[in-house]
């Protein structure tokens, strides 16, 4: 589905990624780890082709069709998503006419009868994300994410900013969008094979998905990979910098 | 008719007006006063009534009334709620009514420029509409200021009463035929809301590239009384310059202007809104919502607080769509008074790059997302647009293509 090769990124005028090499097959979830500031939003906002990232060499294979000079929308039409973990303010525009838009080129129309059932009902009027809560600007990501269908799907931070209750919701909704094709109604694809890239900090999403590999990136490379529970316990019990010497150490031997 | 010292007129012929640039006024040749009689709008050929539903007046039904000015003179006139709107031309109304004579050149002075000293001179027409006290109207009246010949100087004086606790919508369009482009439109309007009136005023403008545009709009407000001036302006026009002007004489009266203009390249426009607060407990409200694509746009805003308890907002905003051209944001405030509350923001530039990436994102083109954020930003930036009008002013963001 997916294969990065020697990817170098600047942004904000400095190298943010030096020389990231990552293979994600059709219907992998993977999960990406790292401490702040280490370039994993970097990674999906150079995937997704967005112009505050500047790739200066290596390359992104998405389909078989190499995407490194595509424009944002030619990379969605072919089947890349993206949920923002700070989605901008779009004053003027309405949600409701943005997520019609996007169903109308996604072929998701289904997806406006089940608003009610993101919790985003009263907000098809509201001007998009302008005064949204963390977990409103989450459920509207996964709203529109849900209309536009994806094959592959970045998701940075998916549980930040959403409270305990709330993510129950969040969980729900990106599982449906990763393996539920029904949402869509007629029209869905039902031989769908959704691959995901997940960052996540405290790995609360990996509750309601099933993570096939994990990655931990530190400044700006990836410096090594797992099964997700295993890393994460890791992480947890002993930082980052322990887990990465250790794994790298096994990687070795 | 004539009650100013029309020496003085006469030499405000010489006159300037106070912004936008000087216009030839004998360059062109007086409109007719007797144009085609249209009965029925729909019986209006095909292309008059293209050039018309552009500005929003289309098909009589679910409208208290009709008139219609092409040239100089009165083309059509109709009214299905006679029982408490009243539509003359202003001649007729004059003739009609003795008082009339006191609503003229009352709220505008005809020496303010040489558009206003040509319209008193010549005793122009218009349209006249009156709705009686306490009568609230059903449907809007539209009223439709066509310019048919070309090199014409079309000069109109409309008058409008709203009588104690009246309330009425007008939408008001003026337009262009595709062979008349090089003219110029003059229309004076005076509005008079008495005390606890409502009025909603929308004028929607379609013109040539090389039209010349002065409309004078002067309001006086009454107390408790509550006016609505919409200003709406998306297609190429050669020269514009209108600044109308609301007098808050009542305790508790309050104005809201809503400007959208576009300027293209070759367009000059330059627009806006002054509201004077001379009551306390007054309030106003200016918002523009400007684009300019190459052209030249100016925004003003004037807020003058002369009475204690006065608040207003005054709100500038363009979008500049690409290099050229040359925007101006003028927001001014002016008070004497402490007690009075009046602010202003003013903004100019580009729309953000990662608004526009954001909308990519889902799959719109670069195009699409630039048209989307465009027609928010002009639409539903201003509330209390008619809903009637939204359609008119979808096409018009359409037509002129704003996303390349």
């Amino acid at each position: 589905m997916l294969e990065i090769k020697n990817l170098h990124v600047r942004a904000g005028g400095r190298e943010i990624l030096k020389g990231i090499d990552l293979t994600i097959p059709d219907g992998h979830t993977c999960v990406l780890f790292g401490p702040n500031g280490s370039g994993k939003s970097t990674l999906l906002a150079a995937i997704m082709g967005y112009g505050s990232t500047e790739i200066t060499e290596g390359r992104i294979v998405f389909k078989g069709q190499d995407i490194t000079r595509m424009s944002v929308d030619e990379r969605a039409k072919l089947g890349i998503g993206m949920m923002m973990q700070r989605p901008p303010n779009v004053t003027g525009v309405k949600l409701g006419d943005l997520v019609k838009a996007t169903a109308g080129g996604g072929d998701c129309e289904g997806v406006l009868d089940k608003v009610d059932t993101f919790g985003m009902d009263r907000f098809m009027d509201r001007d998009v994300n302008v005064g949204f809560s963390g977990g409103e600007l989450k459920r509207s990501e996964l709203l529109q994410l849900t209309a536009q269908q994806p094959d592959f799907v970045l998701l940075d931070e998916p549980e930040s900013g959403v409270d305990i209750e709330s993510m129950a919701l969040v969980g729900q909704k990106v599982r449906e969008l990763l393996y539920d094709n029904s949402v869509c109604g007629v029209k869905s694809n039902v031989n769908r094979d959704v691959s995901s890239l997940v960052i996540t900090h405290t790995g609360q999403i990996l509750d309601y998905i099933g993570a096939d590999t994990a990655y931990i990136m530190k400044d700006g490379t990836i410096r090594c990979s797992g099964r997700p529970a295993d890393i994460l316990k890791d992480i947890r019990e002993k930082g980052y910098r322990e887990c990465i010497e250790c794994r790298s150490r096994i990687v070795k031997l | 008719m004539q009650k100013q010292d029309s020496e003085a007129v006469k030499k405000a012929l010489g006159k300037a007006g106070a912004y936008g640039e000087d216009i030839d006024i004998d360059r062109f040749e007086a409109g007719t006063r007797n144009p085609e009689a249209i009965d029925d709008i729909a019986d209006a050929d095909s292309s008059l009534r293209e050039t018309m539903s552009h500005v929003g007046v289309t098909s009589e039904e679910e409208r208290s009334g009709t008139i219609v000015f092409i040239d100089n003179g009165m083309s059509h006139c109709s009214n299905r709620e006679q029982e408490g709107v009243e539509i003359l031309s202003t001649r007729q109304a004059f003739e009609k009514y003795d008082w009339v004579k006191d609503y003229m050149w009352n709220a505008m002075s005809p020496e303010k420029d040489k558009y206003t000293a040509k319209t008193y001179l010549e005793e122009s027409d218009g349209y006249f509409i009156r709705v009686k006290e306490g009568y609230k109207a059903r449907h809007p009246v539209q009223t439709c200021m066509l310019i048919k010949r070309n090199k014409t100087l079309q000069n109109l004086h409309n008058i409008i009463i709203m009588e104690e606790g009246s309330s009425l919508e007008i939408i008001t369009g003026c337009s262009t035929t595709h062979s008349s482009g090089d003219s110029l439109h003059v229309g004076v309007s005076e509005i008079y809301l008495q005390d606890d009136s409502n009025l909603q005023f929308s004028m929607i403008h379609s013109w040539g590239r090389e039209t010349s545009v002065r409309p004078r709009t002067a309001a006086t407000i009454g107390k408790g009384a509550s006016y609505t001036n919409n200003y709406i302006l998306l297609n190429p026009v050669g020269s514009l310059q209108s600044y109308p002007v609301s007098s808050l004489n009542g305790e508790g009266a309050s104005c809201t202007f809503n400007t959208m203009c576009l300027a293209e390249k070759g367009s000059n426009v330059d627009t806006g809104g002054i509201a004077v607060l001379n009551a306390s407990g007054t309030n106003a409200q200016i918002m523009s919502r400007s684009i300019t694509k190459g052209g030249r746009m100016i925004a003003r805003g004037r807020l003058v607080g002369n009475a204690p308890g006065a608040k207003a907002h005054l709100e500038c905003r363009s979008l500049v769509l690409e290099d050229g051209g040359m925007t101006l944001a003028i927001p001014e405030l002016e008070t004497s008074v402490a007690d009075v509350e009046m602010t202003h923001e003013a903004a100019v530039g580009k729309i953000a790059r990662d608004q526009i990436e954001y909308l990519m994102s889902r799959g719109l083109t670069e195009d699409e997302a630039i048209g989307m954020i465009v027609r928010g930003f002009l639409a539903g930036s201003i509330e209390g647009l008619p809903q009637s009008l939204r359609k008119e002013i979808d096409e018009a963001i359409e037509k002129a293509n704003l996303g390349s």
